[in-house]
């Protein structure tokens, strides 16, 4: 093909093969980010971490949460939180994340969740949606007028109350229960566990894309005891 | 399914000859009583589930806790290949996969044995092949106490299996391991993992498993949606530099025809991933071949310089971008896949196609001038200019080499001489390593399915069980190659006696430079040359050691041996070696070095 090439012996006779030198070949005018985005003067500006609320609906064996928490490790998204339990169908569970990544990283969970075989059905939830999280914590009791006077503030429950420590039990958005631990922290708090947030869609949105209210797809026997049990959705048929 | 259907009902040719008493055969098909249920055990149910779902052959190693599946092995028609090694068990599966396009079965014991298949499902799990792998683990009362030989298989392979599943009763075992054979080849194919307590495959159960079937959850999608092939076909009438890269989905999606189709219609040039080396015949005037670290500086000048890229079932390893920031920069990119997860994980694409590779280029060629009411030549004519260019790239950047007389034997030359030697659908097996490369880039690959090696993993060791694993998929009639370097070589060099004991009709090529090379090149580019253990001086004589094995060993020093051994061990019946010594000096190029510029190839150790 070149033209110098007579003898079929060209190129490479030092270890090198023939052909114009880096530094003397075109250069293209684009480049992209290191999420592979074309690069617009536009939207040059590197994308910005955002927390979402994913939901996923999972068929609830074993193994299923090591599947996604191991799956979370390995490719290194970010998780705030994680819980899991069981729906109003049986065999059926949901695990609600809480990321911080980019968009482009949410993108990604979405879809690596999505790809696990036990899973179903994978949403994110908007703003909108309806979101809870428990504290229990344990405080020393030497104030229990105030310690009360303040787990009432954030409509909490004491749980437990004896002259050395209080425990008390705390629901709400993530905001409310930060709030109250500071609040709390006065006391000398001994002891926390909180749960990580769990969240549905408000209304009639169903939390994962194509979820139906109450029952599983194909099972038509389960139907009848399941409307019972919805009362604590937010669907009322 | 009929559960009085007859023990060999699969329609596999070794069983014709059975049927010359057609009479006996048809009358167990009608009668029902022939009784004697097939499944007695657990272990039958997971033989009779490999037998429906279309399993042929098996690769594994015996032990413990497997063993009663093995038991029931003994009795069926499968063909079952005792391995050397557990992890020459999964590359062999593996590789069986990839020839014949249907899943490789391996199996192993509890414990060593399925960490020794570790390294070889990852591999599949890599490449996307489509792979089952079925594990003895200790009886369910043990689990979780740390037995003689357990190991929590299901944990260990969760990440690098499609998906595993912990057998636990033996009514159900076999359905698992149907659906696992099932879900292993379809959407985005690969590997999959029943672990199987050995006193759930023991247990008695009469229940015969039911067909195949995929999992519930698993819905691909095999057209895109309309919109997108739209603004696809919108995009590529648009373009004035349009460049295919062809990744190793249009492999596993069987599109290789239609990419072909497709290319050639309008006329656009075809890089490749590797993976994909094959799909599209490397002697076509628009192929440019392989694109990434070695690929060609043709490849690489055209995917750098492309203004639109069809991408078709690839994922955009690192390999193969190098740099992302200077991959493809002005493409906007067109990314076909069947798995969603693939589509801007590694490179943004512009417009989305989800769906089977074959399909959406069909659905492309059909929206293709549907609004502008171009035909194909007028779209192909938009891009003369361009595919001028890719053809001065072609002239200006030639995969070339000297092969001066006073000096060692250049690897490129013992490539070119195997592929002159043998037959346009020769299937080709490499370890990984310099001698990969060489094997990748001087041999002409004109055939979907005869290229195997290790991609995504880089598993040296690879090529040997992966020849014996695509003998037994190939045609009696096609050649099996196996490239290999000195150390890659010698990582599961074992196997030599498996080929041996089947009288494996493959030839092993040595590309011998005493040194784990492409370290070595490494290290002469990024490390002053210290070649901190790379050396492998201590190199056992091939020829010899083959031949200790049963084979036919051969060594070859000089240009004019080249020719005639080649020959001789081509011809020879059986598993022969060939010890080619290479010029240790060798080194393989273009080469872009990790996270570079594609666009910036370099040419020598100079350029780097």
């Amino acid at each position: 093909m070149s033209s110098e090439d007579e003898s079929g012996d060209v190129g490479n006779r030092g270890g090198e093969l023939a052909g114009p030198r880096p530094e003397e070949r075109p250069d293209p005018q684009g480049r992209r980010n290191k999420h592979g985005v074309r690069i617009d003067p536009a939207v040059e500006a590197e994308q910005e971490t955002r927390t979402a609320v994913v939901s996923a609906l999972v068929e609830h064996e074993p193994g299923v949460l090591a599947k996604v928490s191991g799956l979370f490790s390995r490719r290194q998204f970010n998780i705030e939180s994680l819980t899991v339990g069981p729906t109003t169908v049986d065999g059926h569970a949901r695990i609600t994340l809480v990321v911080e990544e980019t968009d482009a990283g949410i993108d990604q969970v979405k879809k690596q969740v999505a790809k696990l075989r036990p899973v179903i059905q994978v949403g994110e939830l908007d703003d909108h949606a309806v979101q809870a999280e428990l504290v229990v914590l344990k405080v020393r009791g030497d104030e229990p007028d105030k310690v009360h006077a303040i787990t009432q503030m954030y409509e909490g429950q004491t749980l437990d109350a004896g002259p050395r420590t209080i425990t008390v039990q705390i629901t709400g958005e993530q905001h409310k229960i930060d709030d109250a631990i500071d609040a709390f922290r006065q006391f000398g708090i001994i002891e926390i566990a909180r749960t990580g947030q769990t969240a549905l869609a408000r209304g009639d949105t169903p939390t994962t894309p194509g979820e139906e209210p109450g029952h599983a797809k194909e099972s038509g026997e389960s139907d009848d005891e399941e409307p019972e049990r919805v009362e604590t959705g937010t669907y009322d048929d | 399914m009929s559960e009085s259907a007859p023990r060999r009902a699969d329609p596999d040719e070794a069983d014709a000859e059975e049927s010359s008493t057609e009479a006996t055969a048809d009358d167990a098909r009608t009668e029902p009583e022939t009784e004697e249920k097939r499944v007695q055990t657990g272990a039958q149910s997971v033989v009779t589930a490999l037998e429906n779902a279309g399993a042929e052959t098996l690769f594994g190693i015996q032990g413990g806790a497997i063993m009663p599946v093995y038991d029931a092995v003994f009795d069926s028609p499968l063909r079952h290949v005792m391995m050397a090694h557990e992890q020459g068990a999964a590359h062999a599966a593996d590789a069986f996969g990839v020839v014949s396009g249907t899943p490789g079965v391996c199996l192993a014991t509890s414990g060593p044995g399925a960490t020794n298949l570790v390294t070889g499902i990852a591999d599949a799990s890599m490449d996307s092949d489509p792979v089952v792998a079925l594990t003895g683990q200790v009886p369910t009362e043990f689990v979780g106490n740390d037995a003689f030989q357990e190991t929590d298989t299901t944990g260990i392979t969760a990440p690098i299996t499609k998906t595993n599943y912990f057998a636990d009763r033996a009514d159900t075992v076999g359905d698992v391991v149907g659906e696992a054979f099932a879900y292993s080849a379809s959407g985005r194919p690969g590997p999959t993992l029943v672990d199987l307590p050995k006193d759930v495959t023991q247990a008695e159960t009469t229940r015969e498993p039911g067909e195949a079937t995929t999992p519930d959850t698993h819905r691909p999608r095999t057209d895109a949606d309309a919109e997108s092939v739209r603004a696809a076909a919108r995009t590529l009438e648009r373009a004035d530099k349009p460049v295919i890269l062809a990744g190793g989905g249009v492999l596993k999606g069987e599109a290789s025809e239609e990419l072909r189709a497709f290319a050639r219609r309008y006329e656009i040039p075809v890089a490749t991933s590797m993976p994909a080396v094959g799909t599209f015949p490397e002697d076509d005037d628009l192929a440019m071949e392989m694109v990434g670290m070695h690929g060609t500086g043709y490849a690489n000048m055209a995917t750098t310089h492309c203004d639109v890229m069809l991408a078709v079932g690839t994922r955009f390893d690192d390999r193969l971008t190098g740099g992302v920031e200077t991959f493809a920069p002005d493409a906007e990119v067109l990314h076909v896949d069947i798995d969603p997860a693939e589509i801007s994980k590694n490179v943004h694409a512009d417009v989305p196609l989800i769906g089977d590779a074959g399909t959406v280029l069909e659905q492309l060629d059909d929206e293709l001038g549907s609004e502008t009411g171009m035909d194909a030549d007028a779209i192909a004519d938009g891009y003369r200019e361009w595919r001028e260019q890719c053809r001065e790239w072609k002239a200006e950047y030639p995969m070339d080499y000297a092969t001066p007389d006073d000096e060692p034997l250049k690897p490129q030359f013992v490539v070119e001489a195997l592929d002159e030697a043998t037959g346009d659908d020769t299937i080709v097996t490499t370890g990984v390593g310099q001698h990969q490369m060489w094997a990748v880039q001087y041999w002409t690959y004109t055939r979907p399915r005869t290229w195997v090696s290790s991609h995504g993993l880089g598993t040296m060791g690879y090529g040997l069980p992966a020849a014996i694993g695509a003998r037994f998929a190939a045609e009696d009639d096609q050649q099996v190659v196996c490239f290999e370097g000195d150390g890659s070589f010698l990582m599961t060099i074992q196997e030599l006696s498996v080929a041996v004991r089947e009288d494996l009709d493959i030839t092993v090529a040595v590309l011998n430079n005493e040194y784990i090379g492409m370290v070595r090149q490494w290290q002469d580019a990024f490390y002053d040359g210290r070649h901190s253990a790379s050396e492998y001086s201590w190199c056992p004589e091939f020829e010899p050691l083959a031949e200790a094995f049963g084979a036919q060993g051969y060594t070859v020093e000089d240009y004019d041996e080249v020719a005639d051994t080649v020959a001789a061990a081509l011809a020879y019946d059986g598993p022969s070696v060939i010890d080619f010594r290479i010029d240790p000096a060798a080194n393989v190029y273009p080469m872009v070095p990790s996270g570079g510029d594609n666009g910036k190839f370099a040419l020598s150790e100079d350029q780097l």
